[in-house]
């Protein structure tokens, strides 16, 4: 215990979010091990899996770098559609599905982070809302560029057309994604809970690591001040374009981890909305909040089915539910409150101190 | 005073989703106006054995007319059967799944904690395509009303399917274009983020080059710029196309509709079942329709018995004119009674043992249903329906029959 004081802030954070991922894990498998939890949920564990992975990612770039992308779902889709592609390709050359998993996750991952280097170097020499809509449009042009995308694999190689399918694919020939009917899984749906697990692990000691580093002081510099970082010999395009391409890359590996846990998926599924939920996450948990982004995620996923009693007037029920927890998270009157009561009274100046804190903001 | 605050915010959030389940309780005495209460009524009259019946589709969202007529066709046909007190009663729930696959497995999984014995797969392609699978795996028999796409059925011994499939539609399309004589030189207007028309287009383009029947051209328009059309009906009228297929829903073909007349473009209109509805759509000019062909595995015009008391349920209920959809889903449940009376199954069997059955009787049996001809509804085993499209053409805003 008095270990844990001696720590840095940031550690102890770190490690609370460890902590707080493994337990929850640790409480699903012994449920899904005895008494079960429903199909309902049972279904929902990769994705949200995949969603944490999303608003850890996202968090990176609007949180830590201060820059908003409203196309992070863009990155999710490339991740998606490359990893899947691998997966189903090599589904003969790797039976076995754990390591095809990982050369699909990391193969997402890769190909998510080439799109987010080539897109951040144009992209991040702009700021703010300029960013915004530059980022914006580039999730609709993957999005339309992977629903005219025509590829399959048979024993001559690769084959790929666009708009129009020409591919003429040989006997035992595999189409691996499908234009407008998007990726059908016939032997890819390879993820599984406890690869999202370590999935979500991974993220977050990346994000973790690489905040707290150096790299990481600098890109909150030019986030916290963009002339004072320059001028202290910091090159912002490549400290944005780093916290990008990180994010990028995570946000594929979700997208695999997402896409090898559906039968189907098309890149509708990413589009405009899907980067905004992600974006919620974000804002719901806190900028910069690793663990907020873990739990807004968890609980915004699970929310809109454990409302389904209210059939019609689900989704408005929804949105007050969201409106009343930002309101309620964002209220200083209640932070203090829940302070209060996780200090259990016996530091006594703990919420005026943390008052005045939020006031010299 | 601090706590005084946030105990008010916790009543007035108490409250406000008090008043909202009281909302979607007070409804369900009235059907007219919410129809997802409606399946708490059938729960109330049921004796308890009462086949449980499960469904997904687009009940919010820009899908949501689809999987509305679908919940609605299904729940009037429900309701009826329940009404006569036989045999076979049934409980009907639908789920909502936004059109999106993801959704659909939740819709679906929920509906298997509620305890679904045999299912009516999603009414949408993707999300059915999803849901199959997890049909196919939990042995919990599936007969879709209008998920079209062949993946839906593919390799599933017990998914079946009530409406065409796409390929079929193009293939249909393009032999009756060619066997009437219809065009000499055809044009494709489709929508290629839909799976429904890249499907039905794929095919017809195959068949038109079988058949000799030259195709002149083709134009795409997608999700978010399906307002304006002027591109795509230039290009056909450049390239002297005298006939346009349009493998799409209703509502873009109106625009179509409307701005050809606009340029003063009037060349022969050809559509497939999506077309439904043309004529009902509100802020519409029906007269825009005259002479627009389509084939439809339904006419809500038409005269028999059992199509009359339908549509005119459907009217009383929820005030419009029923599409295919609900035609389709209403079908579907008739074909369940049907189905379960041949097999003999009660509704204490589980899920298995009555697919099991119904995989057996399904190929064996033939409905005379509000959709298909005189001739009866029949299946394949490999799921897919055989029953003949009805070529219409519209005279006088109304379907006329083709032949």
């Amino acid at each position: 215990m008095t270990k844990l004081r001696h720590m840095k802030k940031s550690t102890r954070t770190s490690f609370f979010t460890y902590g707080l991922v493994i337990v929850a894990f640790l409480i699903i498998q012994i449920l899904r091990g005895t008494v079960g939890i429903g199909s309902l949920l049972e279904g929902q564990l990769i994705p949200i899996c995949a969603y944490i992975v999303m608003a850890v990612s996202l968090n990176l770039v609007v949180g830590i770098s201060g820059e908003l992308s409203l196309g992070h779902a863009g990155f999710m889709s490339v991740g998606a559609f490359a990893g899947c592609a691998m997966a189903n390709g090599l589904q003969n050359l790797v039976p076995s599905e754990p390591l095809r998993l990982v050369i699909a996750i990391l193969f997402g991952a890769l190909m998510a982070a080439l799109a987010g280097f080539l897109i951040g170097i144009p992209v991040l020499r702009l700021n703010g809302d300029y960013l915004a809509i530059v980022t914006l449009a580039f999730g609709e042009i993957i999005k339309t560029i992977l629903t005219n995308l025509y590829i399959g694999v048979d024993a001559n190689g690769l084959q790929a057309s666009f708009v129009n399918d020409t591919t003429d694919l040989a006997e035992g020939g595999i189409a691996l994604i499908k234009g407008p009917m998007g990726v059908s899984n016939t032997s890819a749906r390879i993820s599984t809970f406890v690869a999202g697990f370590i999935l979500v692990m991974v993220a977050l000691i990346v994000v973790f690591n690489l905040v707290n580093s150096r790299a990481g002081r600098a890109i909150m510099a030019t986030r916290d001040n963009r002339i004072a970082a320059e001028s202290v010999g910091i090159s912002v395009t490549k400290y944005k374009l780093m916290a990008f391409t990180v994010s990028a890359a995570l946000a594929g590996a979700a997208g695999t981890l997402y896409g090898c846990s559906q039968i189907t998926f098309s890149a509708n599924k990413f589009d405009f909305n899907t980067s905004i939920l992600i974006l919620v996450f974000v804002v719901l948990g806190g900028l910069g909040n690793m663990w907020g982004s873990v739990i807004a995620a968890t609980a915004l996923t699970i929310l809109p089915e454990a409302l389904r009693q209210f059939s019609d007037y689900r989704m408005l029920v929804y949105a007050i539910v969201l409106i009343l927890v930002m309101l309620a998270t964002n209220s200083p009157a209640i932070r203090s409150f829940f302070l209060r009561i996780v200090r259990g009274g016996r530091n006594e100046d703990g919420p005026s101190r943390s008052a005045k804190k939020e006031a010299a903001k | 005073m601090k706590k005084l605050r946030i105990l008010s915010l916790a009543m007035a959030a108490a409250l406000s989703v008090s008043l909202l389940a009281g909302c979607s309780d007070g409804t369900a005495t009235t059907p007219d106006t919410d129809t997802s209460a409606a399946p708490n009524d059938t729960t109330s009259t049921a004796t308890g054995a009462a086949f449980k019946i499960g469904g997904t589709g687009p009940l919010t969202g820009a899908a949501s007319i689809y999987g509305l007529a679908a919940q609605r066709g299904a729940q009037i046909a429900v309701d009826e059967i329940n009404a006569l007190g036989g045999d076979i009663q049934f409980e009907l729930k639908y789920e909502d799944d936004v059109h999106d696959p993801e959704k659909a497995v939740n819709a679906y999984n929920a509906l298997k904690e509620w305890g679904m014995q045999i299912s009516l797969g999603s009414v949408t392609s993707k999300p059915g395509e999803a849901t199959s699978v997890y049909n196919f795996e939990d042995r919990i028999f599936a007969l879709t009303p209008s998920a079209s796409s062949t993946a839906v059925v593919e390799g599933k011994d017990n998914v079946f399917q009530m409406c065409f499939t796409d390929p079929n539609q193009g293939l249909a399309s393009a032999e009756y274009i060619y066997n009437q004589g219809l065009a000499e030189k055809v044009f494709i207007i489709w929508k290629n983020d839909d799976v429904y028309s890249t499907g039905i287009k794929d095919t017809f383009m195959a068949e038109a080059e079988t058949l000799g029947l030259e195709v002149v051209g083709d134009a795409t328009f997608a999700d978010g710029n399906d307002q304006d059309f002027s591109v795509q009906l230039g290009q056909a009228k450049d390239a002297g196309a005298d006939l346009l297929f349009l493998p799409m829903y209703y509502q873009p073909a109106s625009l179509i509709l409307a701005q050809a007349d606009a340029m003063g473009y009037t060349p022969k209109f050809f559509g497939v079942d999506g077309m439904d509805g043309i004529l009902t759509m509100e802020g519409f000019d029906a007269s825009l329709a005259e002479g627009v062909m389509l084939l439809t595995p339904f006419n809500a015009d038409a005269t028999d018995e059992a199509t009359v008391n339908f549509v005119t349920k459907y009217k009383e209920l929820y005030g419009e004119t029923p599409n295919q959809f609900a035609a389709d889903a209403y079908d579907c449940v008739y074909a369940y009674k049907l189905a379960l009376e041949t097999a003999g199954c009660t509704p204490d069997m589980s899920a298995s043992e009555i697919c099991d059955k119904l995989i057996e009787v399904f190929p064996t049996i033939t409905l005379n249903g509000l959709t298909g001809d005189g001739s009866g509804i029949t299946w394949e085993s490999n799921g897919q329906v055989s029953k003949a499209p009805k070529g219409m053409v519209i005279q006088d805003g109304a379907y006329v029959g083709m032949d």
